[in-house]
């Protein structure tokens, strides 16, 4: 199973990690941030390919999707 | 922080200055995934020109030249002359790089110097609050076009093509993958390359160009309206209006570049 | 004749004052009465291992140089009033971020395309003030091919000292002169050093405890510079709207030049000592002024020169010092009466200061400087 890490320290709530996860394994939580964003959460983390499409997306590189097999970085580099 | 945001970026200078959902932060993200798998982060320096994109490499702890509105490519100029073995990358939003520096940018296309330019093209002014950019569509209504934009906007890859880039691509947000490696390709490229990225930018052109302050809904928009450039052709111009080019537009190798033009005078003076 | 002996004219001198210095970049545009210098750099810069580059216009040119100083060249570009004018954002910005380099400013008359081929003194407070906001460069007045030489080694040596734009203040007639240029056996060149504090320690713009920065850091050596034009606290990182730190930034750099005055003094008199009657006098001007104090003194009258080689920062201490027996102080030159001005606001007081201005581009003439002397 794949793992996903939020930093909810740089995170501000765009959502956007939501919207290109073809797999609607994010979704937005309740959880303010410190800075009053609306973070999201992991939902359906069983569903996650490892595409990266989040991860490469965010503006704030507050997502890291950490792959199965323990290697952090995939090909998409 | 993600690992790569980890390494690379410059601690001190953080939070970005970017709102939430600024595609200019996509920009970056994909800018360190070119560096780290072209591993050039100790072999590179940066200059910014003014603009919330021209802050971009601020956020890169490398060395770092943050310019003047327009003059980016000018610094980068004598920076390269001065270390002509250094990748230099410029980051210049669309009315830096072709308002304000455009003088400065299509002299670098003409001598094909080995800069690679990355324009962060939100259509708009951002950091000064929504005006009017040579890159805002006709009729288009900003906070100094509030009537509709009398004016007809630049396609800035096909003034870099005529200026004599050697490499040009086009991405937007909208395809994060593609823009890191085009990023790769034009730092690899001998000459002159660019890049220019298609960004949304929520608070300003959302808000008064496309009517939402919604980054998620201003990206599907960019994605909707990407059209490979291996497509475009079979696409009428009428059916291309509003339509934006991806992919990677130029790559040639016939012209030479400038720096060892300059580095090659001393030798061949004696031929 | 002694082969370190030639004649050239005041811009070619200049050239060969850069290149002794240790200049390897220029970045320039053409215009008259400045273009030799960006010609004689385009083809003596290559044997140099040097890059010259004729960019786009003067706001490509002075960020060029710019570029190329944190590249790690020393650098320099040249040109005149228009020229001077569009570089002005850019030397703005060489003075907040604290970037050495040289501008040769070979001045004709003005404003606008004013008179391409005359001579002038107009851009005296332009050389200091032209830029927006508040900060202090050094500015250096040739008056003759030998000094076009000399001054501008010296413009590179403070340059890096100081760490700021230095403006040569040529003009037309200095510029074009050809007169003898002896080229000294060796020159003393102030060398670009590295920080003394490692990476990890570094701080791009902490002051020490002689008001100047710690050594310069150039690409590429691994202290992941940031060179930023905005208000900025010692790491580099933008502090614009912190009070405090944007007062101390601007404080710094009026200070780091302000306070070193008595060491960018240059002054050289002729017969002050017994002298009741000055010429106060730079540039161009200087070469009439020389003889108009000579004619005087055969004349009777107790006639002295006051030469300013460096005319930013004003020679406030030195200039009362030789002016406190005078009665009176004549400043002739060529512009509205501007560095009379400062003679004024400096001796006022003391004594009587006259304005010996000097328009079109014609050179004062001993006699019309004698005249006032003997009046
Ligand atoms: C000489 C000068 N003119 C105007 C400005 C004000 N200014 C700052 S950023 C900017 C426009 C930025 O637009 P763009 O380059 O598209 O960058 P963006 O903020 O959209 O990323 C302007 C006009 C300036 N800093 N300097
Ligand atoms: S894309 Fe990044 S900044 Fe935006 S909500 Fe997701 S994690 Fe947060
Ligand atoms: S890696 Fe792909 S599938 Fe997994 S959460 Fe991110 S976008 Fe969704
Ligand atoms: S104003 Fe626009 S371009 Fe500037 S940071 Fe905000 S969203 Fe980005
Ligand atoms: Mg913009």
């Amino acid at each position: 199973m794949n793992r996903i890490e939020i930093d909810n320290d740089f995170c501000k709530g765009c959502h956007l990690c939501i919207a290109v996860c073809p797999q609607e394994v994010l979704e937005i939580s309740k959880v303010r941030s410190g800075k009053g964003y609306l973070v999201p959460r992991v939902a359906r983390v069983d569903d996650c390919t490892g595409c990266l499409q989040c991860e490469m997306t965010c503006p704030d590189l507050s997502i890291t999707v950490i792959h199965d097999k323990g290697k952090k970085e995939a090909d998409h580099a | 922080m993600h690992p790569l945001a980890e390494k690379m970026l410059r601690k001190s200078a953080l939070p970005s200055i970017y709102c939430p959902g600024c595609g200019h932060g996509t920009v970056l993200n994909s800018f360190l995934r070119a560096v780290e798998k072209l591993g050039i982060y100790e072999n590179m320096a940066l200059v910014g020109g003014i603009g919330c994109s021209g802050w971009t490499p601020v956020f890169i702890n490398t060395d770092t030249i943050h310019s003047l509105h327009g003059r980016a490519i000018a610094m980068a100029t004598g920076l390269k002359l001065a270390q002509p073995k250094r990748k230099v990358v410029v980051f210049s939003g669309d009315g830096d790089c072709v308002a304000i520096g455009g003088n400065h940018f299509i002299h670098a296309a003409r001598r094909n110097i080995d800069l690679t330019v990355v324009m962060l093209n939100n259509n708009i002014y951002g950091m000064t609050g929504g005006q009017v950019a040579p890159t805002t569509p006709y009729q288009a209504r900003t906070q100094t076009s509030p009537r509709g934009n009398p004016e007809q906007p630049f396609d800035a890859c096909e003034l870099a093509r005529a200026a004599g880039a050697t490499y040009i691509a086009r991405w937007t947000t909208a395809q994060p993958a593609q823009m890191a490696k085009a990023m790769r390709e034009a730092i690899e490229h001998k000459g002159f390359s660019f890049v220019e990225t298609v960004v949304q930018c929520p608070t300003q052109a959302g808000r008064y160009m496309y009517g939402t302050s919604s980054a998620v809904k201003l990206y599907e928009m960019l994605k909707d309206n990407s059209v490979k450039a291996s497509k475009a052709g079979e696409l009428t111009p009428e059916e291309l209006t509003g339509k934006i080019v991806v992919g990677r537009l130029l790559q040639k190798t016939d012209r030479p570049e400038f720096t060892e033009g300059v580095y090659g005078l001393s030798d061949a003076k004696g031929a | 004749m002694n082969k370190n002996i030639e004649i050239v004219q005041g811009n070619e001198a200049c050239v060969r004052g850069a290149l002794a210095a240790g200049c390897r970049f220029f970045a320039g545009y053409p215009i008259t009465p400045a273009t030799e210098i960006a010609e004689l750099m385009a083809l003596m810069l290559p044997d140099h291992d040097g890059a010259f580059v004729q960019m786009e216009d003067e706001l490509g040119s002075i960020n060029a140089v710019v570029g190329a100083a944190w590249g790690g060249m020393k650098a320099c570009t040249a040109t005149t009033g228009p020229g001077f004018s569009l570089m002005q954002e850019g030397i703005g910005y060489a003075a907040m971020t604290e970037t050495p380099c040289v501008i040769i400013n070979v001045q004709r008359g003005g404003p606008a395309t004013g008179q391409p081929t005359m001579s002038s003194q107009q851009d005296v407070m332009q050389a200091k003030y032209g830029s927006h906001g508040d900060y202090e460069i050094i500015a250096l007045c040739p008056s003759s091919v030998q000094e076009g030489f000399e001054l501008t080694v010296k413009a590179f040596n403070l340059a890096e000292r100081f760490r700021v734009p230095v403006v040569v203040l040529s003009d037309e007639i200095v510029g074009h002169t050809r007169e003898k240029l002896r080229i000294p056996e060796s020159v003393e060149v102030t060398p670009r050093t590295a920080p003394m504090a490692p990476p990890q320690e570094y701080q791009m713009y902490k002051v020490g405890p002689d008001g100047l920065l710690d050594g310069m850091p150039q690409v590429g050596q691994g202290y992941n510079i940031l060179v930023e034009s905005q208000a900025h606290g010692e790491d580099g990182n933008r502090k614009g709207n912190d009070i405090v730190t944007c007062a101390r930034v601007i404080e710094h750099l009026c200070a780091k030049i302000t306070d070193h005055a008595q060491e960018l003094t240059d002054i050289v008199t002729l017969d002050c000592e017994d002298a009741e009657v000055l010429v106060v006098a730079y540039g161009s001007v200087v070469r009439s002024a020389k003889h108009a104090v000579r004619l005087a003194r055969e004349q009777g009258i107790k006639a002295g020169l006051v030469q300013l080689r460096i005319l930013w920062p004003f020679p406030d201490e030195a200039l009362s010092r030789l002016a406190a027996s005078a009665s009176k102080v004549v400043v002739p030159e060529m512009n509205i009466g501007k560095i009379s001005r400062e003679v004024q606001r400096v001796l006022g007081g003391q004594v009587k200061v006259v304005s010996l201005p000097a328009l079109g581009g014609e050179l004062h003439t001993p006699q019309k400087i004698i005249s006032e002397l003997g009046s």
